[in-house]
């Protein structure tokens, strides 16, 4: 049993007000809070050891150096990467997928075929399709049911000898799902095509092993497991990472550079291109200490608790619908009220201290799917109480009274 | 009355307010009131970018005053535009050129000026000021 009053002592902001009530953070899935033991990690590295690494001979850079690469070593172990120099440090989930997109340009041609699921958020969508414009490869979409589950049936009947990439998120941002990836990098992979998965969701509820998984490409960002914003990981097999030419140029990535010619540094740094986010790096190796410190089989579970709790609360108040309701879901809701714009909800809330997101949550297609302008969407972390979830209730049906 | 008439007018009601939900409330009722654009103007050209939700404006000059009409498919964001158009509807584009908007500050929608806020008030102060420039040029030509 996770003792959630202790580990809420942890996070310094769950203690501010907001609007004068206190702050119920609802807005997990968009940003995570930050434990005072990844606070401190960031302080120590400017108090005590900020320099620039795998450049200098002197200490400080040295031991930069070390937190980093040690920083490194623990993402791999985290993932089950076979290898340290399979992680490559990015600036989040964005710049992975940019990244392997970029790199796929020298890969594909014309008339290839890339696959999407219909419920991935534009970082997701927008890198392929100018991938696509490049290359003249064609994208083509896996589509959902109306519980928002992929349709395995037509994933089947699109995979053929010309599907060169399959991406999809291991966890829908806007609605919860988990999706069965280990079945769909299986399939793939029978047709000779790679896969991405984008688990910047699934990386704070559950651990993915890559090898397990078998899986060509794995991303996430750090800001979601508790790290601070602006560095996240892309892990690639070895063998797309040597296929894959780099993606930017500059110091770094670099073996040696003349005029007429530059070679690449090995792998990681080839994908290094200048100086790295490398507090943040050493911060992502802090935050995943914390997390495996509670335990995600703890943490999965609690959450799963105040997921059925939510649900169950939430679908009582008349005019209620929640989109995503997936049998296999991670602790996110996305709802609105009948008659209810959830802009109009989502501000009512916010005066009432409770941080949610509203919008499309940069998932249009998904939206579209609904014909709905947007949701309100309550996402759930370990830190999240049963009584918060009593208050979010009590706001909605507050905001319910005031809008209708 | 003058811009700056009907804005004092406005603080005046906001002033009776204890707290955020009188005025919130407040603002639902004139959201709900809001003079409709007519549907034919409810168009993609007619959409300020900039809102989580959708807000259409459309102004019309009448005897050298310009009449915005405006709709959103968000309620507090039609009570946001009805207190906008109230301050600068039936003016004359210069004068709505020249007006201030410190009464969004004084009137406790302060929150609301921001201009990366997902509600878009500053935009939708921009495309108002816009059809002014717009207009203004037409009755100087």
């Amino acid at each position: 049993m996770l003792d959630i009053k202790k580990i809420r002592e942890d996070f310094p902001i769950l203690k501010r007000q907001v609007n004068g009530k206190p702050l119920v953070y609802l807005d997990n899935a968009a940003t995570s809070q930050t434990p005072q033991q990844v606070i401190d990690a960031i302080v120590d590295y400017y108090q005590n050891y900020n320099a620039n690494i795998h450049r200098g001979v002197h200490t400080l850079s040295q031991e930069a150096t070390d937190k980093y690469e040690q920083a490194r070593l623990k993402i791999q172990k985290h993932f089950n990467a076979a290898n340290s120099y399979e992680i490559i440090f990015t600036s989040g989930t964005t710049h992975s997928i940019n990244l392997v997109a970029n790199g796929f340009s020298a890969l594909i041609k014309k008339g290839d075929e890339v696959l999407v699921s219909a419920m991935e958020h534009h970082s997701n969508i927008v890198p392929w399709q100018m991938l696509c414009e490049r290359t003249g490869a064609i994208l083509k979409v896996i589509p959902m049911n109306q519980e928002g589950e992929l349709r395995m049936d037509v994933y089947d009947e699109l995979l053929n000898d010309k599907t060169k990439l399959v991406f999809c998120n291991h966890i829908s941002n806007a609605l919860g799902t988990i999706n069965p990836i280990e079945e769909i990098i299986e399939k793939a992979h029978k047709v000779g095509a790679a896969v991405l998965i984008d688990g910047a969701q699934a990386a704070p509820h559950l651990v993915a092993d890559v090898q397990a998984l078998d899986v060509d490409f794995y991303t996430c960002s750090a800001h979601k497991i508790c790290g601070p914003t602006g560095v996240g990981m892309l892990y690639g097999k070895e063998d797309w990472l040597n296929k894959l030419p780099p993606y930017q140029g500059g110091g770094e990535m670099i073996a040696e550079v003349t005029f007429e010619k530059t070679t690449y540094a090995d792998l990681p740094h080839k994908f290094e291109a200048g100086t790295p986010n490398i507090c943040g790096g050493i911060a992502f190796g802090a935050a995943l200490d914390y997390m495996n410190a509670i335990g995600f089989e703890e943490i999965a579970k609690y959450e799963h608790e105040l997921l059925e709790y939510a649900t169950q609360e939430l679908l009582k108040i008349e005019g209620l619908k929640i989109y995503g309701t997936a049998k296999n879901k991670t602790s996110v809701i996305s709802f609105n009220i009948e008659g209810i714009h959830p802009y109009d909800m989502g501000s009512i809330l916010d005066k009432l201290g409770i941080a949610v997101r509203t919008g499309h949550h940069c998932a249009q297609p998904i939206m579209d799917f609904f014909k709905i302008p947007g949701t309100v969407r309550a996402s759930f972390a370990f830190y999240n109480t049963i009584e918060e979830v009593d208050i979010l209730i009590a706001g909605v049906i507050k905001a319910k009274s005031m809008l209708l | 009355m003058e811009i700056k008439e009907i804005q004092e007018e406005i603080i005046d009601e906001f002033s009776m307010f204890d707290d955020w939900m009188q005025r919130y409330e407040y603002m639902i009722d004139l959201g709900k009131s809001l003079p409709l654009i007519n549907e034919e103007f409810k168009t993609d050209d007619n959409i300020i970018k900039g809102c989580q939700s959708k807000v259409w404006v459309h102004a019309e000059l009448e005897d050298n005053k310009l009449v915005f009409t405006a709709d959103s498919d968000a309620i507090i964001t039609k009570g946001i535009i009805a207190i906008l158009i109230r301050a600068f509807s039936n003016q004359k584009p210069q004068d709505i050129l020249d007006a201030d908007t410190h009464f969004i500050d004084e009137i406790g929608l302060k929150e609301h000026l921001s201009p990366t806020r997902a509600n878009g008030l500053v935009s939708m102060i921009k495309q108002l000021k816009l059809y002014a420039v717009a207009y203004q040029t037409q009755i100087e030509d």
